[in-house]
């Protein structure tokens, strides 16, 4: 009846949290999910669901994002299913015990360490990949065997709501449940004790999930965003790496992606690359350059040259992927809602940078659109170099020098992912030795996250643990010790009566080698 | 110590980890070289400090904290630039060409708060991690066992780089300065209560954190599988119990089920051990350590002052608190409600919980909180496998105790209520890291399909591409596959 389902959807406290709890607690102590064979069976249902409902998926994320259908395809449902496909290839051997070392101290020992699953596990996961993050997360719990509550972001409704339906379709929900809803559900749940709490979204409500968390000594996983720059060195094919750049941006829901590039960073300085170019590009860009300097010394005409070239080919391959008119492209995602249509035109028209657009600015409120923007030059402390960006605004930063760019970087606070083209090898290694990042790409953006051998996680603000591939199925299992021992072999210096000459005795069987065993057991070595 | 003074070295260390001097392996084996220095020639200053704060006898000393360091920073020494290195991962053909690798770099300025029951080696073991890994660190001893914490904080800036590793000394105020600062890791090794509110204030700067705490560690006794190995079994249980720090140890035995039937067996092995390894009278033993300072003495007299759980006493029970001493005590079967049995004992108490069948151990663990570990005496295999898969602690050893601490090779931890995250060996340089991913691409070829305008050809090509079917594509390109 409309009446009591209305009452049931409006009640989700703290009880009915608990209870819920208390429940997966109980599934979970029966031992159903530490099977191979049922967590086999929940990843084998998770790739039929995606398979059986692309559509619909799609459809849900048009929806909530206008997100083009080849993003959600690919991006969300194909990557999904690598996940599980990954999984259940590899699960079989993941959950076999790894032998350990044991030394001559022990002796005669065996060790090994046995991967267990925690217990009861929360997701709470993000709006604007709201498949992807997810059921990512969830495949990794269920590989390592643990029961679990997933909370979709309110903020993503159509796709909140067919998750809800399909998981409890196809996977089992005496040991995987959804809860939806927005605050109040949130908060219910997070006063309850978890084994381990798996987050994704930003550092306010970070601090939030932690600080919760830490009531229960409940460990997490927190991947968050930040600011992730791009730097652009000279010597590079600029088409290719702006083609990456544009993909990477606005190829991804539209800049709203905690792995997007933020920011670009390049120099001034190319005199020697830019004479390599076309005459008839070099003579536009005087003319452009000399607008921007009065005095039209060689240096800075150049430093125009190579960064308005770098313009002058985004604004080239934008124009190519989205049209004229990129407001009208169904090849871009919208603003997911009003709240952050308003935050990016803000940081748009603020007085430091609106002068500063060289491209796009556009915007249109009704729909949710802004065009993909591009500001050069923007001062360092502006609003938009000051938070994550997460839209479809790139600001391009000018240096003097490019390894100026790293220390730029590492001024700021810990980025998620940060990217470099270059082709010198020199600046490359200094890069990845200096940037401190979640991760780093050279010569192209995102496509990281495709890789499961590569850990996929922040570091300082940017998040804390990793997944993807092993690392899911690590981020929701305790790693378990196990040291066997016989009777046989019982040294006697280890029980009082303590004497001066078992101090003796144990100087060399603590990390003494074998001579030394040897040498304190027939009274020789030194006291 | 003030709030400038922690800003200001909080500062200094920012200063020397930004400068890059850290990272080389040449500084960290520097440091790890000097620490097994200041070890070695402080010996008798670090025996002399266990035994005034603690009462340790040098063969304890040497066992559970002088020999420990010593081991693991050699250990680490050997090591280190292995552990540096990058560690290949595999890219898939469709991004050939490129490689991918994960490269551990240091968080930057960490935090390791050190706790009072093994102050020189759990203070200096996660050291040994912190170097390994390259960070600058702020080391905060326990102010319980001042004589070691000053030791430290004496000893360490001689030996050791002052401008990168500093030691803070100081009681809760200074525990709460330095929990405000934002730190890039905090290690905390300690309660559960103060392991609440070191999270709890990481969370504000999104600090990672290890936590080591501990639980009731529980001996299970199968006697019917280890009858003829008796005296080594009492051996290796009075040795667990009241040989670590007298009881006050994370990873002692808290307390021991066995068979009902077997329980005086059990009972008169045990008396046996503790007189022949602390004499008629316990008081006078100098292989038997103090309690370490008086609020757990005060918590400890408490335990056995509720009239059912003395009731329960059939060993021991005297104290002194002058000398802080409480005589090695067996009870049985005390309320399993009372707090002596839903507390963490931390002291020479030792229940003895009686079931009808040994099997019902299993169901006794699961319902309370998770150890940090489990100690399980049986040749049973049946039963070992049943342990393992049917029970959760930080680890579990069969038919020992407490050697599992010098295993370098195994990850040490808990999880749950006995804490997250571990450490010893390279797990220790793990703690202390953040895997970063490396992925280096090539401009050609290109992949053509991944950018806009997009058309059902290159969902197609996507679609294959991103599930690695590499058969597909090519039948895609050769235009042999029709349907998209």
């Amino acid at each position: 009846m409309a009446g009591s389902e209305e009452k049931e959807k409006a009640v989700f406290d703290v009880d009915a949290a608990s209870a819920l709890v208390n429940e997966l607690r109980c599934t979970f102590a029966s031992g159903k999910t530490r099977s191979y064979e049922w967590r086999v069976t929940q990843l084998k249902n998770m790739l039929k669901m995606c398979d059986e409902n692309e559509k619909e998926i799609a459809e849900a994320l048009r929806q909530d994002l206008s997100k083009p259908e080849l993003e959600s395809v690919v991006y969300e449902i194909g990557m999904l299913k690598n996940s599980c496909r990954v999984a259940l290839k590899e699960v079989k051997h993941w959950i076999v015990p790894e032998k350990a070392k044991t030394s001559l101290t022990t002796f005669p020992s065996s060790a090994e360490i046995l991967s267990e699953p925690l217990g009861v596990v929360l997701i709470i996961s993000a709006w604007n990949y709201p498949f992807l993050l997810s059921l990512d997360p969830l495949v990794g719990a269920i590989a390592a065997g643990n029961a679990v509550v997933l909370k979709p972001s309110e903020i993503a409704p159509a796709s909140s709501s067919l998750l809800s339906k399909l998981l409890v379709k196809y996977l089992d929900s005496s040991a995987i449940r959804v809860i939806e809803g927005a605050v109040a559900e949130t908060s219910a749940l997070l006063e309850q004790k978890w084994e381990k709490i798996f987050y994704t979204g930003n550092g306010r409500v970070a601090r939030i999930v932690m600080a919760a968390a830490a009531k229960h000594l409940t460990p997490v996983v927190l991947e968050l965003g930040g600011k992730s720059p791009v730097v652009i060195d000279a010597g590079i094919n600029l088409q290719v790496a702006t083609r990456r750049i544009i993909a990477g941006k606005w190829g991804c829901n539209n800049g709203q992606a905690c792995v997007s590039p933020d920011y670009i960073i390049t120099t001034k300085d190319y005199a020697p690359e830019l004479v390599m170019l076309s005459a008839i590009k070099v003579s536009f860009q005087f003319f452009l350059a000399f607008h921007f300097l009065p005095c039209c010394c060689s240096f800075s005409c150049f430093f125009n040259c190579f960064v308005l070239i770098q313009v002058d080919t985004l604004k080239n391959e934008l124009e190519r992927f989205y049209g004229k008119t990129p407001l009208e492209s169904k090849d871009l995602s919208r603003i997911v809602n009003s709240n952050h249509f308003t935050r990016l035109t803000k940081l748009l028209d603020e007085d430091k940078v609106s002068g500063n657009i060289v491209h796009g600015g556009e915007r249109d409120k009704e729909s949710l659109k802004i065009a993909p923007t591009i500001l050069l030059d923007v001062p360092q402390d502006s609003l938009i170099m000051n938070e994550e960006i997460f839209g479809p605004l790139l600001p391009i930063i000018l240096v003097n020098k490019i390894e100026e760019s790293f220390d730029l970087i590492n001024s700021g606070t810990k980025p998620l992912a940060a990217y470099l083209f270059s082709n010198k090898k020199k600046l490359k290694e200094q890069f990845v030795m200096s940037v401190s990042a979640g991760g780093l790409v050279i010569n192209d953006t995102t496509v990281h996250l495709a890789v499961d051998t590569l850990p996929f996680g922040g570091v300082g603000e940017s998040g804390m643990g990793s997944y993807h591939g092993k690392f899911s199925f690590d981020a929701f299992s305790h790693k378990k010790a196990v040291l066997y021992r016989s009777f046989i072999g019982d040294a006697a210096i280890r029980y009082p009566p303590y004497t001066t000459e078992k101090v003796r005795l144990m100087k060399a069987l603590i990390g003494g080698g074998i001579w030394n065993i040897i040498q304190a057991l027939l009274g020789w070595g030194k006291a | 110590m003030d709030q400038i003074k922690v800003e200001k070295g909080m500062a200094e260390l920012k200063e020397t980890f930004s400068s890059g001097k850290t990272r080389s392996a040449v500084w960290r084996k520097t440091q790890l070289r000097a620490l097994i220095e200041l070890v070695h020639e402080n010996e008798e200053e670090i025996f002399k400090a266990l035994h005034q704060d603690l009462g340790k006898h040098p063969v304890e000393a040497y066992r559970d904290e002088v020999g420990v360091i010593l081991k693991s920073a050699d250990y680490s020494l050997s090591r280190v630039e292995k552990w540096m290195a990058p560690k290949k991962g595999h890219i898939p053909l469709l991004f050939f060409p490129a490689n991918g690798e994960v490269m551990p770099e240091p968080f930057g300025v960490v935090l390791i708060f050190a706790s009072w029951n093994f102050p020189i080696s759990l203070a200096l073991d996660p050291l040994i991690g912190a170097i390994s890994a390259g960070n600058t660190v702020v080391l905060k001893p326990s102010d319980m066992s001042p004589k070691c914490s000053s030791f430290l904080a004496n000893a360490i800036p001689k030996y050791l780089d002052p401008k990168a590793i500093k030691v803070v000394e100081g009681g809760a105020d200074v525990c709460e300065q330095l929990l405000q600062q934002k730190w890039d890791k905090i290690f905390f090794t300690g309660s559960q209560r103060i392991g609440r509110v070191v999270m709890t204030a990481a969370a504000k700067h999104l600090t990672p954190v290890t936590l080591e705490m501990g639980g009731k560690s529980p001996a299970i006794l199968d006697v019917t599988s280890t009858s003829s190995n008796m005296k080594v079994v009492a051996k290796r249980i009075v040795g667990g119990k009241w040989g670590p720090c007298c009881g006050q140890a994370c990873i002692g035995i808290d307390y021991v089920l066995v068979e009902d039937e077997h329980s005086s067996f059990l009972i008169g092995s045990l008396r046996r051990i503790i007189r022949e390894f602390y004499g008629e009278n316990p008081e006078e033993s100098i292989s038997l350590s103090r309690i370490g300072n008086k609020n757990n003495f005060d918590r400890l007299s408490r335990l056995i002052k509720d009239p059912l759980v003395a009731a329960s006493i059939v060993h021991g029970g005297s104290t002194d608190e002058e000398k802080l001493f409480i005589e090695p005590t067996i009870l049985l079967n005390p309320p399993l409600d009372s707090e002596i049995m839903t507390e963490e004992i931390f002291g020479p108490l030792l229940p003895i919980i009686t079931l009808n069948n040994i099997q019902e151990s299993i169901e006794f663990m699961n319902s309370r909180p998770k150890p940090l570990v489990i100690y399980a005496f049986t040749k049973d295999e049946t039963f070992k496998k049943q342990i393992l898969t049917h029970t959760s602690s930080g680890g579990v050893v069969f038919n020992d105790t407490m050697v599992q601490f010098i295993c370098d090779d195994l990850p040490f931890g808990g999880v749950g209520h006995s804490g997250f995250g571990r450490y010893h060996g390279k797990y220790s340089f793990d703690t202390f890291s953040h895997e970063k991913a490396v992925m280096h691409r090539g401009f050609y070829p290109e992949i053509e399909p991944r950018y806009p305008p997009w058309n059902s050809f290159k969902l197609q090509f996507l679609r294959l591409a991103y599930s690695f079917n590499y058969l597909g594509l090519l039948l895609l390109l050769l235009g042999l596959k029709k349907k998209y």
